[in-house]
């Protein structure tokens, strides 16, 4: 049995995305700043994406920027804010402890151009409190930065009301809805965002491919000088076969998310409880406030990467925080933000699952890591001091 | 091109001397689990060689692989042989660790160190 259950690092592309990036490729590779038909075909293309892509999140098409992924969308949105809150005298940013990093490094970078970052506590459940963001909320205060759903533990925040006190406060709110599009229900203007990012790659389109929603009125920063293309505000030529896949892929699996998310609801609790009980394991993240595909689990006494090579071996793809699977001496972020000490973050595992799982494949899922868990404890010198009181246990 | 070499996989998969010996008469524990790595070795030495050797280790693959490797390299040969066995030696012997993995074949090389010195300690010998 072959279970790819690592979605949240990315998904295979849907079938309609790859015909679509292929015909473009084949027949409409013009470049839409010529003048003759064929580059206004490609143009054609490129607005029609535009309009879907904003279509789907409730957006006008004036308020997408296509970039290269979420990475420069997150880039693009916090370099933008910053710059305008620094011509007012606001530098102030607010964030919180378990964004990606690609928030995270943004940030550092801001911060040795004299921006003040507070990083919020998102909590053992790995949920932000809107009031905690209120409270933290200064006269200088440019902008609020929280991720719609985390990538490690799936945690969903509480955005529109987030918003809606950025709103109230006269702050911009920018959020990382990299796992979150075409996942759930997203409308900028009723869950009040003015800057959001996306990324193709996680909703079944290609990689190198995504984009950034910025509400009108907000003037973006360049991080691409030269040409004209969007607006004047992200140079070089369009990749139009990968911007129309994404726009193809956003339709399609925006279409089916009530059917996903019921299916996959089931899917992800039942693999939960059986995975809840492994003896001395707990799931990372708040049971229900999380992504439909996403669990995520810490067993004591084993380490992460070991843990991923032996669920390969019975064709199970999955990722882990420990620190061996990062290359650093640190175990995630993510985990260690929600309270769990090194020891335990070691010995996590992430399944994020597809939309065609079966129950079956989850039944699999649960018996292979329950057996591989049981196995690497059975020569663990950890797990020997926890089972014979040398140690205490933490889970 | 897998991340580790076919002989690391064959020693993390079907890793040889796991386990403990109870009458053990060296034992060595290097690593924490704040790192992600532990290694426990156990010797059982009779007239100066080591007879028996067995290993628990919580850590990565490559560590297993090592810890796994490094129990091979010095059964059966004499603690003044065993004391010279180095971390390039298993890392070797395994086909090659990445680089920021080789730290793995260190910790293998302790663990051994320290279960010998433990002997040491036990017996009051002393090995050059």
């Amino acid at each position: 049995m072959k279970i790819y259950a690592d979605n949240a690092a990315t998904t295979k592309m849907s079938e309609n995305a790859i015909h679509t990036m292929v015909s473009l490729l084949e027949d409409s590779w013009g470049n839409p700043s010529s003048l003759y038909a064929h580059g206004q075909m490609a143009k054609e293309v490129l607005e029609k994406a535009r309009a879907d892509v904003a279509a789907v999140i409730g957006a006008s098409p004036d308020e997408i920027l296509f970039t290269s992924g979420g990475s420069e969308a997150d880039n693009q949105a916090l370099r933008s804010v910053a710059e305008l809150g620094r011509k007012k005298g606001k530098m102030h940013i607010i964030s919180s402890a378990f964004e990606h990093h690609a928030i995270l490094h943004t940030l550092e970078r801001l911060k040795k151009e004299d921006f003040e970052v507070t990083l919020l506590d998102v909590h053992e459940n790995g949920l932000i409190l809107p009031e905690e963001v209120e409270a933290a909320i200064r006269e200088d205060t440019c902008l609020v930065t929280i991720m719609f759903a985390n990538n490690e533990i799936g945690t969903i925040q509480p955005i529109r009301e987030i918003g809606r006190i950025c709103r109230e406060k006269n702050v911009l709110f920018h959020t990382d809805a990299v796992q979150a599009v075409a996942h759930v229900p997203i409308n900028v203007k009723e869950d009040n965002i003015d800057l959001l990012s996306a990324s193709a790659h996680k909703f079944h389109g290609p990689k190198g491919v995504g984009f950034l929603y910025a509400k009108k009125g907000i003037r973006l920063t360049n991080l691409i000088e030269g040409g004209a293309q969007e607006r004047g505000r992200r140079a070089g030529t369009e990749n139009v076969p990968g911007i129309a896949a994404m726009a193809e892929a956003l339709k399609e699996t925006s279409s089916r998310m009530d059917e996903n998310t019921a299916h996959l609801t089931k899917m992800r609790d039942k693999l939960i409880s059986g995975l809840a009980e492994i003896p001395h394991s707990a799931l990372n993240g708040d049971a229900t406030h999380r992504l439909p595909s996403n669990v995520n689990f810490c067993f004591e006494g084993i380490e992460g990467e070991s843990l991923l090579l032996l669920l390969d071996d019975k064709g199970i793809q999955a990722s882990s925080g420990s620190a061996c699977t990062s290359g650093s001496l640190d175990p995630s972020h993510v985990l260690l933000a929600i309270g769990r000490v090194h020891d335990v973050a070691h010995g996590s595992l992430r399944l994020c699952l597809g939309e065609d799982i079966t129950e079956e494949q989850v039944d699999y899922i649960i018996k292979s890591v329950k057996d591989v868990v049981s196995y690497l404890r059975g020569f663990s010198p950890v797990w020997r001091d926890l089972m014979s009181g040398k140690a205490r246990f933490i889970l | 091109m897998a991340l580790y070499s076919e002989k690391v996989m064959d020693h993390f998969r079907n890793p040889r001397n796991v386990g403990v010996i109870e009458d053990a008469n060296g034992i060595g524990e290097v690593g924490n689990a704040k790192c992600g790595d532990i290694m426990k070795m156990y010797l059982k030495i009779e007239d100066d060689v080591i007879q028996d050797v067995k290993f628990e280790t919580f850590g990565c693959g490559s560590a297993i692989a090592s810890s796994s490797m490094a129990t091979e390299l010095i059964k059966g040969k004499p603690v003044s042989e065993a004391m010279k066995l180095t971390n390039k030696a298993v890392a070797e012997a395994l086909d090659g660790l990445p680089a920021y993995k080789m730290h793995c074949s260190v910790l293998a090389e302790e663990a051994i160190q320290s279960a010998l010195e433990d002997y040491q300690k036990r017996t009051g010998k002393t090995f050059e």
